[in-house]
């Protein structure tokens, strides 16, 4: 239950804290709320020398709205998400979200960032990057970054993010005024990470679905877009049948571990119960 | 640089695949009889002055780097009010305040509150050393049994009311989720928040 030992850095701009990173390499971790990583830590699945604090870097914080586009700044918590009126305005699914993510006091202190970037595939908000097609801005010594949610995820804690990076903002483009959207989570109880959990951003046109994607949670090693379901359900009203065949195309792609929550088969069966629920929930506020 | 980075990106690569299997494997490592357990180093330790302000007093602590915030906050000053249940984040009884924000203190080392100020159980009880409105009404409202997860569930329950989200039962029942009490006390919580919540916005 203790850490193995580390040395503590908390540097002021963003230019230092990526020389820490990049100096350390391999030994350096960017410290954020720290209630992924000191969990890790304190278990000595993660063994950083070096801790890079990154609470002082102003810079990181904050939501602002850019153009078409909302700018979300890694630093942000949970608490400050569901508190933004810009979050709940225009990215209420975000809002949705949030809200099941933990319990009040991990959330003050949980941010976005740390739970986007590990690659953790426990955490929500990597499927809600994928469904809303969020980019990330990646911060080296020589080189910024700017990397599609989709080519981002590689594997269970394995990214797109070279030791020496951090990530400096999250741009996720508005989706249209009277957007449907749903996130779907099914847990064992508050504050528990995902059983199985779908995210749906839709828009309807005449009663029919117009567009839409799905990102599902906890269902494979990373966050998945389940491309074929989401092309399903295009032009259909959402009868029972284009539910059926949307959950089996996404159950086709989820490959859950069997672990605390369930054997592989029922995680797959409330994967796609999540799906249908969520699409039909999505259509029910879309307007 | 495209070389050191390319051979950091394979160790980190190598440590990620180690760490994912461990989590993995984990829950066997008990029955795993008779096998080696990985030796830690533990022959380094870094150490750092952390200033902190604990209900109004100001500490000047040595601590080895790894100390967490209720660590520090039991083992070297004295307040043992403040609980450890799991260390892990899961039930809320090391909650105490940081700028008067609800936060948890196993989940915290010390070192990031550096220059914060700190709040714990034994900080609410007013001057004349009379009861603070929320502990008076966990008394009233019989809110505990064992009384382990008291304190904790007292510092969310004070932060629940600052936020404002005591309006009813079930926003209070939503936000005190961060508090699990083994003994189920949790009607009487409800109960003594909603007693304690007017005289506590304004105390
Ligand atoms: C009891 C409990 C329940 C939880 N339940 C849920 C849940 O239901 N759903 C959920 O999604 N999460 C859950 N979490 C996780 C929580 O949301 C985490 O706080 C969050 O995932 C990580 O955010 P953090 O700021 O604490 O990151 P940290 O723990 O500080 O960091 C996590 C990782 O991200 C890296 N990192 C952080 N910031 C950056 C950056 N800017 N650039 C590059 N790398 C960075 C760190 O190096 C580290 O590897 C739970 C946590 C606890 C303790
Ligand atoms: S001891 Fe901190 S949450 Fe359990
Ligand atoms: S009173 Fe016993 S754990 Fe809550």
């Amino acid at each position: 239950m203790i850490p193995g030992p580390f040395e503590y850095h908390r540097p002021t701009t963003i230019a230092d804290a990526v020389k820490l990173l990049c100096d350390f390499g391999d030994d350096a971790r960017p410290l954020a709320g720290g209630h992924s990583l000191i969990p890790m830590m304190k278990l000595r699945l993660a063994t950083p020398s070096h801790l890079i604090d990154l609470q002082a870097l102003e810079a990181l914080k904050g939501i602002r709205r850019e153009a078409e586009s909302i700018v979300i700044g890694p630093m942000t918590t949970q608490h400050e998400l569901l508190s933004s009126q810009i979050i709940s305005k225009s990215l209420p699914i975000l809002h949705e979200a949030a809200l099941v993510i933990a319990d009040p006091q991990v959330r003050y202190r949980g941010t976005i960032g740390g739970n986007i970037a590990n690659g953790d595939p426990g955490n929500d908000m990597p499927a809600l990057m994928m469904t809303l097609d969020a980019t990330y801005r990646l911060v080296g010594t020589d080189e910024t970054r700017e990397v599609s949610v989709r080519d981002y995820y590689q594997g269970a804690y394995f990214t797109a993010l070279e030791p020496g990076e951090i990530m400096t903002a999250i741009t996720i483009p508005v989706p249209p005024v009277g957007h449907g959207y749903a996130y779907e989570k099914l847990k064992r109880k508050i504050g528990d990470y995902a059983t199985a959990a779908a995210a749906v951003i839709l828009t309807m046109s005449d009663g029919k679905v117009a567009t839409c994607s799905i990102g599902l949670t906890n269902l494979s090693e990373t966050a998945l877009l389940a491309e074929d379901a989401a092309q399903l359900v295009i032009g259909t009203a959402l009868d029972d049948a284009t539910l059926k065949k949307a959950s089996a195309a996404a159950e086709a792609i989820m490959s859950p571990a069997a672990d605390g929550r369930g054997p592989v088969e029922y995680r797959k069966h409330v994967g796609g119960v999540m799906v249908a629920r969520a699409l039909k929930r999505a259509a029910s506020v879309a307007v | 640089m495209a070389n050191r980075l390319s051979r950091i990106r394979l160790s980190r690569r190598n440590f990620m695949v180690g760490s994912a299997t461990a989590a993995v494997a984990m829950p066997l490592v008990g029955a795993r009889a008779g096998s080696q357990p990985e030796r830690p180093s533990e022959t380094i330790r870094y150490t750092a002055p952390v200033k902190l302000t604990i209900n109004h007093q100001p500490y000047e602590l040595n601590l080895d780097l790894r100390t967490t915030l209720l660590d520090a906050i039991r083992d070297h000053t004295g307040l043992t009010g403040t609980k450890k249940g799991c260390d892990h984040g899961q039930c809320g009884a090391c909650t105490v305040l940081i700028n008067g924000t609800r936060v948890l203190s196993c989940l915290t080392f010390a070192v990031m509150a550096d220059g914060r100020e700190v709040t714990t159980i034994e900080g609410l009880a007013r001057e004349d050393s009379s009861l603070h409105p929320m502990q008076q009404a966990f008394i009233d409202c019989d809110a505990f049994q064992c009384g382990y997860c008291t304190p904790g569930q007292i510092m969310s329950a004070v932060g629940c009311v600052h936020e404002g989200h005591a309006a009813s039962e079930g926003e209070i029942r939503e936000y005190m989720s961060g508090n699990l009490c083994r003994c189920a006390a949790y009607p009487n919580v409800v109960a003594a928040i909603l007693q304690a919540r007017d005289e506590t916005r304004k105390a």
